[in-house]
């Protein structure tokens, strides 16, 4: 995994409140075998019109938060599907942090394993952000994750928390597919005391792709 | 063998004297590792996959050159975008087409086993894991699925991961996890005629809201849930996620037991009982601590219809849809006006004048044999509403469909004027060519109506599987109350 250390860049405004994984990266476009490439079709119904056309309307659309890294959102961010093209999108789009006051479990957990810092805030900071971002043209911020900031140009220092096993996998970039193996001891040596199979029979009646 | 799970929830009750929720039970039963300050190991019993999410997962693995650890615990499906017409035409979808080759090229290398859109056993993924008796209490259970919530009702710990997670579970067959908080939502009194468990679940979503459950794994207990059969503790606990916890429960009883007993993969003869004694164990200890305890009136609830565009946009049947303006946060205010653009509904209108265009009898929500009954009971002798363009009867499993025409209830539908469809996820997620057109209304047994959930420019409006029965004669919701049927789940 990509490591992520800190990052400055332009800001953008998701101003909607339980925004779904259906809505980062619609059905249509789950049927695909790659991790990557799915930054062209996030938000896909709201971002276009017919015809793939930019729906002019859409924020994501505006020339001033063309290029934008950081998406500033609102609560429950990611809720719905377990969809990991969700996080996919955002990262492939150029995102590499998101804010907002609060995430859907499933979407917190497949963003960190995909490099993208998610910034917890207290909704009165994230009101502050969004009155900033929208006064301001051009609005950037930096997440500094070793020092746990997040800072603006003009002297805004707001401190977030992170779990520290995340913090470190992150900064780090560590494979957690990797860091598992290396408990493999332990793991091998609970299959002995734990027959996980012991409640399962070999069914007689069921068949690998049995016709109909 | 049994004998020796047993043995091992018997150490952990010794040990530790505090009083232990069902999910604490299943959760120290399962740790490999468990350090201070990191995130726990956690074993897991059944990996569910299902052609949408696991191809990327499988890559990976490849790439790195690993293994799957455990095929002989993966159970792998093909449900999302199965066709539910004629299954034996080649797939046109191309891409649909790719990951179906992909999951059985998987399989076949690592030795999962597979149903695939042909066997007999094919369904929906968490239809056929308490069909087939993979799922059972106490057990552990991940699927890169968000409804993987629903095989919690035979009293597993179970729940949905993301395609990293997925490739975590093959490659290791446990999942690094943090200990969620815990919730129990109580269900007391009687629950009412024409009132089911999607009633139920809905009601505590628009209670709690959709970010409610949050960090929880909720347990639902109380009279009314105890009398629920397994298909409608299903169906409570498949919505959960929809309410933010990422797991539901249900403790096991007789009525699990029954339910279970004969299932293909379950023990049988003596080791059944011994299983069965087991699984008594599990249940919550006295004084069991949760961090979240909710009591609801069932017996007070209503049948619900939801007006907006998430679960939680949901009210009474005999209610109005509501007017932004009574919304306090100004957030809510914005996203109920904006709800109400897309729904296309104005503030006011009672339920039951809104009128559908298509109706969807499915899912992993309500695709059950005990649904298929209740939505037939309803339409028997009756027919679809002339203003209703497709009524879609899709059941959950091939299983599920060989019983319900073991039953006539194809007959019941098809004359009723319902299409008798082949098992899938179908219209709730609209992957396959079971699609709901732009701008059209639906009254859907599913779990989410999102914006564009069942097809771009949709509008959903969830209910129970009878009152969408009911909606699909009258052409518009009703008061199943009024109607002269039992109350089903």
């Amino acid at each position: 995994m990509e490591p992520f250390i800190k990052h400055t860049g332009l800001v953008a405004p998701m101003d909607r409140v339980n925004v779904d994984t259906d809505q980062m990266v619609p059905k249509q476009f789950l049927k695909l075998q790659t991790r990557e490439g799915y930054g062209r079709v996030l938000f896909y119904d709201w971002r276009y019109l017919p015809g793939e056309q930019p729906n002019p309307e859409f924020p994501l659309n505006f020339p001033r938060y063309r290029g934008a890294s950081i998406l500033l959102a609102r609560a429950n961010f990611g809720c719905g599907s377990s969809r990991e093209h969700a996080p996919w999108a955002i990262h492939d789009y150029g995102f590499r942090v998101v804010i907002a006051p609060s995430y859907a479990d499933i979407f917190y957990n497949n963003s960190f394993k995909n490099g993208i810092l998610l910034v917890t805030l207290s909704d009165a900071q994230v009101d502050d952000l969004f009155e900033r971002l929208e006064r301001q043209e051009g609005y950037r911020l930096t997440a500094d994750l070793e020092n746990q900031i997040i800072t603006d140009e003009s002297g805004l220092k707001i401190p977030f928390e992170i779990d520290p096993f995340r913090k470190n996998c992150l900064l780090k970039g560590l494979d957690d597919i990797g860091l598992t193996l290396e408990h493999e001891a332990d793991i091998t040596s609970f299959e002995k005391s734990y027959p996980v199979t012991a409640v399962m029979y070999e069914p007689v009646d069921v068949k690998l792709s049995q016709p109909a | 063998m049994i004998g020796a799970i047993l043995l091992r929830l018997l150490q952990y009750d010794f040990t530790t004297m505090t009083p232990q929720t069902l999910y604490e039970k299943i959760w120290n039963a399962h740790l490999v590792r468990d350090v201070a300050g990191q995130p726990s190991l956690i074993y897991i019993d059944r990996h569910l996959i299902h052609e949408g999410t696991s191809p990327q997962a499988f890559a990976g693995l490849k790439s790195a050159g690993r293994k799957v650890r455990r095929p002989d615990l993966t159970f792998a499906v093909m449900d999302h975008s199965v066709s539910t017409k004629n299954r034996e035409l080649p797939v046109l979808d191309a891409d649909a087409a790719g990951q179906f080759e992909a999951l059985a090229r998987n399989c076949k290398e690592t030795g999962v086993r597979l149903f695939d859109m042909h066997s007999r056993n094919q369904g929906i993924v968490h239809i056929i894991g308490p069909e087939l008796g993979i799922t059972q209490p106490g057990l552990t259970i991940v699927c890169g699925d968000s409804h993987t919530s629903t095989h919690g009702a035979l009293g597993a710990l179970a729940f949905g991961i993301g395609t990293s997670e997925i490739e975590h579970v093959l490659a290791t067959q446990c999942l690094s996890q943090a200990k969620s908080k815990t919730g129990i939502i109580r269900f007391n009194g009687k629950r009412p005629k024409g009132v089911t468990a999607k009633d139920f679940v809905l009601a505590l979503i628009g209670k709690i809201g959709i970010a409610g459950g949050t960090g929880h794994v909720f347990e639902y207990a109380g009279d009314a849930v105890r009398g629920l059969s397994m298909e409608g503790r299903m169906t409570m606990c498949n919505m959960t996620i929809e309410g933010g916890a990422r797991a539901g429960m249900v403790a096991p009883d007789e009525t699990t037991f029954r339910y279970l007993e004969g299932k293909p993969f379950v023990p049988r003869g003596k080791d059944f009982q011994v299983a069965v004694d087991h699984w008594k164990s599990l249940a919550a200890d006295p004084g069991a601590k949760y961090d979240m305890v909710l009591d609801i009136d069932a017996a007070a609830l209503a049948p619900q219809v939801t007006w907006g565009t998430n679960p939680g946009m949901v009210i009474d049947v005999t209610g109005r849809v509501p007017d932004p303006n009574s919304f306090t946060d100004p957030v809510d205010r914005k996203a109920a006006e904006r709800a109400l653009v897309y729904m296309d509904l104005k503030a006011g209108t009672p339920i039951t004048d809104i009128s559908i265009d298509r109706v969807f009898i499915g899912s992993c929500t309500n695709s059950r044999i005990e649904d298929l009954r209740a939505a037939a009971h309803v339409i028997a002798g009756k027919h679809v509403a002339r203003n209703v363009k497709q009524a879609l009867a899709v059941p959950g499993s091939r299983v599920v469909k060989a019983q319900a025409e073991k039953e006539g209830l194809d007959r019941v539908f098809l004359d009723a004027g319902f299409e008798w469809r082949d098992a899938g996820c179908s219209m709730c997620i609209g992957m396959n060519d079971d699609v709901l057109p732009s701008g059209e209304r639906s009254a859907s047994t599913s779990n989410r109506n999102f914006e564009g959930r069942q097809g771009k420019g949709s509008r959903t409006h969830l209910v129970s599987p009878a009152m969408a029965a009911a909606a699909a004669i009258e052409g518009h919701f009703v008061d199943i109350r009024k109607w002269d049927v039992n109350g089903a789940e």
